[in-house]
């Protein structure tokens, strides 16, 4: 039996009448929301079952709110069982209840089998949709490009820095990291394939192509496009959230011209640097790696590469950067822009942003590889 | 034990800003009986709202004893706050990725012990009392207008029968209309519910339509806590400015002219 007095229960008792159910405790939110009392009363409700001829009584409740009230209502069938006895301040709570119409029962959700290929359409519709919308961003940031090269005087020059600043320069030191770690890796794995020809020499061929011409850029693109990419579309969407956006159109100022194209612009720019710099590392990783593993001093490493590696790879990956920066900033801006204002479709726009910007790297890189697969090797 | 559901005694909130240190409250006493309707009022910058999210537990006071419902103020954020005290934020507040009666019934639904048909019920008992119809229960937040937002951010704060509710400008960017409906709504609830409320407001009407008492902050504490009548008469610059200034002047100039114009 609970010992605290104000725990929800309710005590039957035999009177000469018929069977007479007391309440007492406290039926408030508050009381009836711990789990054990709970568990008490829906038990003994359950096990009174639907006896309508019992007589009810109130009266000794400690305090009813509308919660309390609310799981009597719907035990008695939403009408008022034959015998009462009730305060009249607990009626009026009762009364309360009783005026307002109860709620629907939560739709339940029935498999529908037209539902899998509308949902097919409704995902193609919604590409073709991003598409049009991507495409229309590339146009119009081509139109403000021209706008900035006609008008050097208006371009959002404060802006491009900052964007600099925080896109290049504070990305270096993760990108360094990651860039030499993966070149010790690689300059490992390789050295025990090689050694078992005798062609150690060609770490510096192997390690320089693929470097240089392959994981640099694609890896500091893949680490930008996480880093900035999502920053860029979380921006652009609380500005969305916080209506700075609709602020900005009223005040005449193009979102074009004063978002997207400084951080496209700032991308295209920090991209190829930033990508050159994770390749020095990684190419410093591997050397240090060499040495270690191989006993390919350093100096012979440096005077190798230039041999080994032609200069029209290292502007193919120059000019590949600058195309994943301008997609990464196309895609953060994209995603950016089409965040409704609420906070889930934040988030859903930034996950989408970014998942997207890697995938589009990757896959541009692969159109690189082919079409350019007769230059520099 | 004192009747006081909040009980403030010597609070000091001290605001430091790199060396600069702002004393906004020093000394501050402040009680609000039970079945209160208290507002608030003082020139910006005076701390209301700060009180206010010091009665809520949300800031901690630099000194002074702060008591709500009997239990330090600090100690108010545990589970099953909801039932304690209920707060109507400015902007409403309400979660912007669940339906309307997803986010009145979310106090209830965290607590996880009742069945989903008695917290649907419950909900959409609360969505009517603030005088919505069933119809919007599956609209989404950004679907509302503000007078509707405030509206069910209401029901939110009320899903477990607290007996404090504390209003943050409960009347700020409604339309007069929605403005003078919400006052009604609020003093039915107060008298249907027996609810103690402390809420902060600028607008002058919503103040005389439901405090029974007002409290001044100036001079850094409550120079003046009792009924409306009586603080009107207070003599001090900021009440006279406050009340009898320009804009409550012009306010009374309007409801004179309100008659010839229309």
């Amino acid at each position: 039996m609970p010992t605290d007095p104000s725990t929800p229960r309710i005590e039957e008792r035999d009177t000469p009448q018929g069977l007479r159910l007391e309440l007492q405790g406290a039926w408030t939110s508050a009381a009836l929301t711990s789990k054990p009392a709970w568990e008490s009363v829906s038990a003994q409700f359950k096990a009174l079952g639907e006896k309508k001829d019992a007589d009810w009584s109130l009266e000794k409740i400690e305090r009813i709110d509308y919660l309390g009230a609310q799981l009597l209502w719907n035990h008695w069938g939403r009408e008022w069982p034959a015998q009462i006895q009730i305060a009249p301040a607990q009626r009026a709570v009762f009364e309360t209840l009783a005026k307002y119409p109860p709620a629907e029962a939560a739709p339940s959700k029935k498999f529908n089998w037209s539902e899998p290929v509308v949902g097919l359409g409704t995902r193609l519709l919604g590409f073709f949709d991003h598409l049009k919308a991507f495409v229309r961003l590339i146009g119009q940031l081509l139109l403000d490009l021209l706008r900035l090269f006609r008008h050097p005087q208006e371009g959002p020059w404060r802006d491009l820095s900052g964007h600099l600043y925080h896109i290049g320069a504070t990305a270096m030191p993760i990108t360094a990291l990651v860039g030499f770690l993966i070149g010790v890796v690689l300059a490992y794995l390789i050295s025990q394939q090689l050694r078992q020809f005798g062609a150690t020499a060609f770490i510096v061929n192997i390690l320089g192509v693929s470097l240089i011409r392959e994981l640099g850029p694609v890896l500091a693109a893949i680490l930008i496009a996480g880093r900035s990419g999502s920053a860029i579309t979380a921006q652009i969407g609380v500005m969305r959230v916080t209506e700075e956006l609709d602020a900005m159109r009223v005040m005449g100022i193009a979102r074009g011209f004063r978002l997207v194209m400084p951080r496209a612009l700032a991308l295209a720019i920090a991209m190829p640097l930033i990508s050159v710099w994770t390749t020095i590392a990684a190419l410093l990783g591997g050397m240090l790696a060499s040495a270690v593993a191989m006993d390919i001093t350093p100096s012979f490493f440096i005077n190798a590469l230039p041999a080994a590696v032609q200069l029209s790879n290292l502007v193919l990956a120059t000019g590949k950067s600058v195309v994943f920066g301008l997609l990464i900033a196309l895609i953060a801006c994209h995603y950016g822009l089409r965040v409704k204002p609420n906070t889930e479709s934040l988030g859903q726009g930034t996950t989408a942003s970014v998942v997207t910007s890697i995938t589009v790297v990757i896959l541009v890189d692969a159109l690189f590889a082919v079409v350019f697969k007769n230059i520099g090797i | 034990m004192t009747d006081n559901v909040v009980d403030i005694k010597k609070l000091w909130t001290v605001f430091r800003n790199g060396d600069k240190e702002t004393v906004v409250h020093k000394d501050l006493d402040l009680q609000v009986a039970r079945g209160e309707v208290l507002s608030i009022v003082g020139g910006s910058g005076t701390g209301k709202t700060v009180l206010l999210r010091q009665i809520l537990g949300l800031e901690t006071p630099a000194k002074g004893e702060l008591m709500v419902l009997g239990k330090p103020a600090a100690e108010l954020g545990k589970r099953g706050a909801a039932s304690r005290v209920g707060m109507l934020f400015q902007q409403g507040a309400l979660f912007s990725a669940f339906t309307v009666l997803e986010n009145i019934a979310f106090p209830l639904r965290e607590l996880k012990t009742l069945p989903v048909n008695l917290r649907r019920d419950a909900a959409m008992l609360k969505l009517q009392m603030v005088g919505l119809g069933p119809d919007v229960a599956d609209k989404m937040p950004s679907d509302l207008s503000g007078g509707m937002i405030k509206r069910v951010a209401l029901a939110r704060a009320l899903i477990m029968d607290p007996p404090l509710l504390l209003l943050d400008e409960p009347t700020a960017g409604l339309d007069p209309e929605s403005s003078d409906s919400f006052c009604l709504l609020l003093r039915a609830l107060h008298h249907d519910m027996g609810l103690t409320v402390v809420m902060v407001t600028h607008d002058l009407d919503t103040l005389f339509e439901l405090s029974t008492r007002i409290a001044v902050l100036a001079e850094q504490k409550v120079i003046i806590n009792d009924a409306p009548k009586e603080v009107v008469a207070f003599p001090h610059p900021f009440i006279h400015e406050f009340f009898l200034g320009e804009r409550g002047q012009r306010a009374m100039e309007l409801l004179r002219e309100y008659p010839f114009t229309v």
